[in-house]
């Protein structure tokens, strides 16, 4: 249950860009989330609402893009799909294998209002 | 890439960085959830390096024997090394009191009810600590094989226990924290004539099917069976943290390198 903790330093962080951008509030915050990144999705979105209460990001709708497990073999030089506790070559079945994509923990992006008496941002 | 002037964007992630609706303006970020952690993970490693130690995190399930691991490598390497250790439990200062028994200073984080440890409070309890003089400083983490792994707290390795009462489908079924090892130890090895069910082979093939081709090793802590590997394992991880200190270079534990392939391969 580390998803509240790591929702916070979320909001934390849509807030100081708000704050740099001087936007009156946050519209859309974007993450990608990996199942290797050790966060669980729906826990985060559950717990969004409370971390970002009382922040300018408080009304912003929360979107995770959820990113497939790649592995690279460096054996055959495949690109294949693999499951968290199954992470070897799809095609040869080697377990030198590099995670390509899988572990991602990321903002991705921020949509921000305005503040009323700004033209531009 | 430095998350400020906009260079991470590269032509395989524009599109999630861009896409402005109804009036909102978009911001590119593209960093890391847990930023703030890792940047104060970043200045504790500084803080290790400065003093030329060698920090390892240990992390497991509760009762898989972490305390008296580090119990009986006091014992083994009390002549060669000075050790430190910072325990990290929600409660009690129980294990603290267990070390500095070994006449080894010890810093007892009691994190309330969170489940990990984070590189902040691993900072805090730097300030109280002296590093001056320690050879090597072992983080014992909060017991849990899921979150800590997911929080760099500055450690250079990551050492990860499976007791053999646990059952050999845990590195199948905990995958995120069995990526992040350094090493594997199966401790209560002792135990393993009266087990039916724990099969080292099987519990080492789980963790190979992870792509981890870290090594593995077996010990019984309390026995003092099978520690040489291990003692041997931390001499040679401190020659070579001494080797990158001298040539101004750092490491991070395992997970945090595959996190550095990763953006690799952004670019």
């Amino acid at each position: 249950m580390h998803e509240l903790s790591v929702c916070q330093s979320l909001v934390d962080q849509v807030e100081q860009i708000a704050l740099t951008h001087g936007a009156k509030s946050v519209e859309l915050v974007k993450l990608r989330i990996g199942p290797l990144s050790g966060v669980e999705p729906l826990l985060l979105q559950h717990a969004y609402p409370f971390a970002s209460a009382g922040t300018l990001a408080a009304e912003s709708t929360l979107v995770i893009e959820l990113v497939p497990i790649k592995v690279s073999c460096e054996a055959c030089g495949t690109e294949t799909e693999a499951e968290p506790g199954w992470l070897v070559c799809g095609a040869c079945g080697s377990c030198h294998t590099t995670l390509v994509s899988g572990d991602e923990m990321m903002l991705m992006s921020v949509e921000l209002i305005a503040a009323e008496r700004t033209n531009h941002v | 890439m430095c998350d400020t002037c906009g260079c991470n964007i590269t032509p395989g992630n524009r599109e999630f960085a861009y896409k402005p609706v109804n009036g909102a303006t978009a911001v590119a970020v593209l960093k890391s959830l847990l930023a703030r952690n890792d940047d104060q993970a970043i200045h504790n490693r500084q803080h290790f390096d400065k003093h030329r130690l060698l920090a390892i995190n240990l992390m497991s399930s509760p009762g898989s024997g972490k305390t008296a691991l580090l119990e009986a490598t006091i014992d083994a390497l009390r002549d060669e090394y000075r050790i430190g250790v910072i325990e990290g439990d929600l409660e009690t200062e129980n294990d603290a009191k267990r070390i500095r028994a070994k006449g080894v200073p010890a810093y007892q984080i009691t994190t309330g009810s969170a489940c990990h440890l984070d590189a902040h409070m691993v900072h805090d309890a730097l300030h109280q600590f002296p590093l001056a003089g320690l050879d090597i400083l072992f983080i014992e983490n909060v017991g849990n094989l899921v979150c800590p792994a997911s929080f760099d707290l500055g450690q250079h390795r990551n050492v990860i226990l499976l007791s053999v009462t646990e059952g050999d489908d845990k590195p199948a079924k905990y995958p995120v924290m069995f990526r992040a090892a350094d090493l594997v130890l199966f401790t209560k090895s002792d135990l393993l004539p009266l087990l039916d069910d724990f099969s080292p082979a099987r519990a080492e093939a789980n963790l190979r099917n992870l792509a981890s081709t870290v090594p593995v090793m077996q010990l019984a802590a309390r026995k003092a069976l099978g520690l040489q590997p291990w003692l041997e394992w931390l001499r040679s991880e401190l020659a070579q943290q001494h080797a990158r200190v001298d040539q101004g270079e750092t490491t991070r534990s395992g997970i945090q390198a595959g996190v550095m392939r990763l953006h690799e391969a952004f670019r």
